[in-house]
């Protein structure tokens, strides 16, 4: 077991890991932060995607111990639910979520993409959100709802 | 009416979902949970000579051991085809199937001690081809014993009506074509996970990712001998579902028997090769199909021969054989018709039901020959199916009774929208356009497990706080079924939708519902919900008539108020609620749907039945690379007729993510095997469509308003996966000339056809 030191969500965290545990696993299973979602487990579908150091990466592809240190945004710590991320509001009234287990995934994506990317078109948001796999959606309602909310973002 | 009916209607769970709070199966963890690990089979076919558990059980951290004979009773969700069991008894019957299962105080110590049993097998012949099974084959290598004729078939569905093959003998205008379909899966995003919980009273809580709550429910109790009044089943929040978690499955039995048997809750969740593994998903199917017209394009006869792949086990596989023929009898009239489906079992992962159950592949053949038959006509293609649309109010050759229809009106909205008839046939080498219609069941009119009950049953409860909730087993997948409730519940009452919430899913506190399948929940819990909120108000109103000395249809339920037309009474929705609960408290009202009585008298007659029928048509505009063989889907142009859309934006949603499933199938998705064993178990090898795939959607919903459904609605949550595929197919004919007969149409077998056309 390694002890590893983490910024979660704003709090420091100290959490003893196994030296293979991935940082998916530590969140579900030793912090309690179900909102970062397991679902392919090999980086294929972008489900499990937090930000670290502000940018996003796969949880299940990496290992904890590499994150000794560093800063980790989850989906709890994006918003309480009072006061949503323009992201999660646009997908919400779009209709950009059907059974929701990609959206947290989506939502990580989507927000640092618009940060670099203010301006971007369909074509660039489908690129950038490539990496998250949904199967409800058809991703055309994602991809307005990203497109809105970086026109909220800009406005 | 300023309801929300009709209104585009946001998620009543979407904050929850968009900030991580809502909880799926696997994010409950409870005191002193056990986790369980499976050993599956490396075999495909083969007699258990022996299983030694004793180093698993006393691996540090393992509290229980089970295999197949400690819950041999067999189970299946359908009642004629009960033929699986928890863990294989005595024989595995696919590469993958579950043999044992180790319950440990943590997953590592579970998966570490499955690696501890030491299992021996005796290898027998395995039939990974269907061809294969249709032959005669020892007793001793039969799939499962209760095959007859020494053949592994599963099921024969044959119907005939007015002998097509004899017009087909003599029609001058026929065309025939043989398809092939590769098996493709529903490949939802949340992994299958239950959670089994043995309750201080003896009873037994099991939470899981069901589609079909009611059906476990029914299963746990056969399978673990437990009373029915025992076992409560909850379906927490879904990671989708398109059929796949439709089946009461091996691992829920499991579970469930774990818990009992160590009194301690019980948590399973599959690794994506275990999703794959336990797939259900659309056949693989090869179907020789011929269809006659005169000449003027009117269709005389179809028949059709189809081979269906089922795998190892039943699953829905009889339903599946009957709706691969039964599912062709519209949207075009067709008086002389005919069908064979033989199920095969093989030996592999067993195939189920699947969004559009069972009529997918065969419309993909319908469709392309139609147009093939169109060009023999030198007809338009969409001239062609207009000719030979059903009426409003018609039957069927096989008795099937169609009400509400917008085909005509789905037809030529997208002919319109695309610029069809300026466009197709006049595209640049490369590029093309395809029609496609379709046709689906809005719920079965028979249930699976024949009762006198009916289909469903909604209570809504009114208490003093002003709060309707709405009890319903329905089973939100990601459909909107949750917040379809809401806002029937909001229209009949004329509240805001805060007023109203949901109980669902839990067999404990809500009515019985068959679950989300069958594309039944908007028609069939529509109107039971509907009823239920219709008396709530009727109740009001007779209470609040009496107090008011007035009669209780003056009184208007709007905008959160209960006025008469001259405003002479004006209460707020909490004065109303105190009047009518004066006396006798919260109150719970009832509604509930039973399917009228439908259909003929032959053997046969219920398959497909349905109170209702949904109807499509689209384009697609694609693009075809000769130099590579790729196809790319450009633009598609959708109108599907839902009846009524009671919530615009769930519909829409509904029909995107059938463009998306159906454009996978088409061109890339394909369950890959080698000797049974399946060769490309997660998404880097199974590839579904990302979001660069997605093309330009058009949407158009028609309302037919049916005269049956909830204020008119029908389904659009299977229906329009119909017509994707052969729109694609019949697009890259008119782009390529090539004739696409083998799904999906990877770019080798499009460089192939281009090759033998040149």
């Amino acid at each position: 077991m390694k002890k590893v030191q983490l910024h979660i969500n704003g709090f420091k965290r100290i959490v003893l890991v196994d030296s293979n545990e991935t940082i998916l696993e530590t969140l579900r299973n030793r912090l309690y932060l179900t909102g970062t979602k397991q679902c392919c487990d090999e980086g294929t579908c972008g489900s499990c995607t937090i930000l670290v150091d502000g940018i996003p990466v796969l949880g299940c592809l990496t290992p904890t111990v590499r994150c000794e240190g560093k800063t980790i945004v989850t989906i709890e710590g994006i918003s309480s639910g009072d006061d949503l991320h323009p992201v999660q509001k646009q997908l919400v009234k779009n209709g950009g979520l059907q059974c929701g287990f990609c959206t947290p995934g989506v939502v990580i994506t989507a927000i640092p993409y618009l940060e670099e990317n203010p301006n971007p078109t369909v074509n660039d948001i489908k690129e950038g959100l490539s990496g998250n796999l949904c199967r409800c959606t058809g991703y055309k309602k994602i991809i307005e709802a990203v497109k809105n909310a970086a026109e909220e973002l800009n406005t | 009416m300023s309801g929300p009916i009709g209104k585009p209607t946001p998620y009543i769970d979407g904050v929850e979902k968009v900030t991580g709070q809502a909880m799926y199966t696997d994010d409950f963890r409870l005191p002193n949970m056990l986790y369980l690990a499976f050993l599956r089979s490396a075999e495909s076919h083969a007699k258990i000579k022996s299983l030694d558990i004793s180093d698993a059980e006393s691996h540090p951290g393992v509290v229980a051991v089970a295999t197949g004979k400690d819950i041999p009773v067999s189970f299946g969700v359908l009642p004629v085809s009960p033929d699986e069991t928890a863990m294989a008894v005595e024989k595995v019957r696919y590469n993958g199937e579950i043999v044992a299962a180790v319950a440990a105080e943590t997953i590592e110590a579970a998966r570490d001690a499955v690696e501890k049993i030491k299992v021996k097998y005796e290898a027998i012949t395995a039939f990974i081809s269907p061809h294969d099974s249709l032959e005669k084959c020892g007793t001793d290598e039969q799939i499962h014993p209760h095959t007859k004729d020494g053949r592994n078939i599963h099921k024969t569905a044959e119907l005939r009506f007015n002998e097509p093959e004899k017009e087909l003998e003599t029609a001058k205008y026929k065309q025939t074509g043989f398809f092939k379909f590769a098996g493709v899966t529903h490949a939802f995003t949340e992994p299958h996970s239950t959670l089994a919980i043995w309750n201080g009273d003896e009873t037994l809580t099991v939470i899981s990712a069901t589609q079909v709550p009611h059906y476990l429910h029914k299963n746990l109790s056969k399978v673990l001998g437990l009373p029915l009044h025992k076992i409560q089943v909850k379906k927490p929040a879904l990671g989708g579902g398109f059929g796949g978690k439709s089946d009461p499955f091996p691992h829920e039995m499991i579970t469930a028997y774990m818990a009992m048997k160590t009194k301690r809750p019980v948590k399973c969740t599959f690794t994506r090769e275990e999703v794959f593994i336990t797939h259900h998903g659309r056949h693989p199917t090869e179907m020789s199909m011929s269809v006659s017209c005169d000449n003027k394009g009117k269709i005389t006869a179809l028949d059709t021969d189809i081979v269906i792949d089922g795998g190892a086990y039943g699953s829905f596989g009889v339903v599946t054989s009957y709706y691969n023929g039964v599912l062709l009898q519209g949207p075009y009239k067709i008086d002389k018709f005919g069908f064979k489906t033989r199920r095969a079992y093989t030996n592999k992962h067993q195939c189920g039901a699947m969004r559009g159950h069972g009529a997918v592949n065969p419309r993909y053949a319908v469709e392309v020959i139609l147009d093939m038959l169109a060009q023999d006509l030198k007809m338009d293609p969409c001239d062609l199916r207009n000719k030979n649309f059903l009426p409003e109010n018609s039957f069927t050759v096989g008795e099937f009774r169609i009400t509400s229809n917008g085909v005509r009106d789905c037809l030529k909205t997208v002919r319109k929208k695309s610029d069809w008839d300026k466009r197709y046939g006049k595209l640049p080498y490369g590029r093309g356009l395809g029609v496609a219609c379709g046709f689906f069941i809005s719920g079965s009119a028979l249930p699976i497990i024949w009762n006198r009950y009916p289909q469903t049953v909604v209570h809504a409860k009114l208490d003093f706080d002003g709060r309707i909730v709405m009890f319903s087993g329905a089973s939100e997948i990601g459909q909107g079924s949750d917040t379809m409730l809401v806002q029937i519940a909001a229209e009949e009452l004329g509240i805001s939708l805060d007023y109203v919430q949901v109980e669902v899913a839990d067999t404990k506190t809500t009515p019985v519902d068959l679950g989300s399948y069958s594309s039944r929940v908007t028609f069939m819990v529509g109107n039971a919900a509907k009823t239920a909120a219709s008396n709530i108000r009727k109740e009001m109103a007779s209470a609040i008539a009496k107090e008011k000395d007035i009669s209780p249809d003056k009184l208007i339920f709007d905008n959160c108020r209960i006025q008469t037309q001259d405003k002479s009474i004006d209460l707020s929705w909490e004065e109303g609620v105190e009047i009518a609960m004066a006396g006798r408290g919260s109150f719970v009202e009832s509604g509930y749907y039973i399917s009228p009585k439908l259909g003929g008298k032959y053997k046969g007659a219920g398959a497909g039945l349905s109170p209702a029928y949904s109807f499509g048509a689209f384009i697609s505009e694609v693009k075809v690379s000769s130099d590579t063989g790729e196809v790319n889907v450009e633009k598609i142009w959708a109108a599907h007729d839902c009846g009524k859309a009671l919530n615009p934006l769930a519909v829409e949603g509904q029909i995107e993510g059938s463009i998306h499933m159906g454009i996978g199938q088409a061109l890339t998705e394909e369950m890959r095997y080698q000797n049974g064993q399946q060769m490309n178990p997660n998404f880097f090898d199974y590839r579904i469509p990302s979001s660069v795939d997605t093309p330009d959607m058009d949407i158009t919903i028609i309302e037919s308003n049916d005269p049956e459904g909830p204020y008119g609605a029908k389904e659009a949550g299977e229906g329009p996966i119909h017509p994707v595929l052969p729109s694609i197919g019949n697009a890259v004919y008119d782009a390529v000339g090539i004739r696409m007969m083998e799904l999906p149409m990877t770019p080798d077998k499009v460089l192939s056809k281009l090759k033998d056309m040149s």
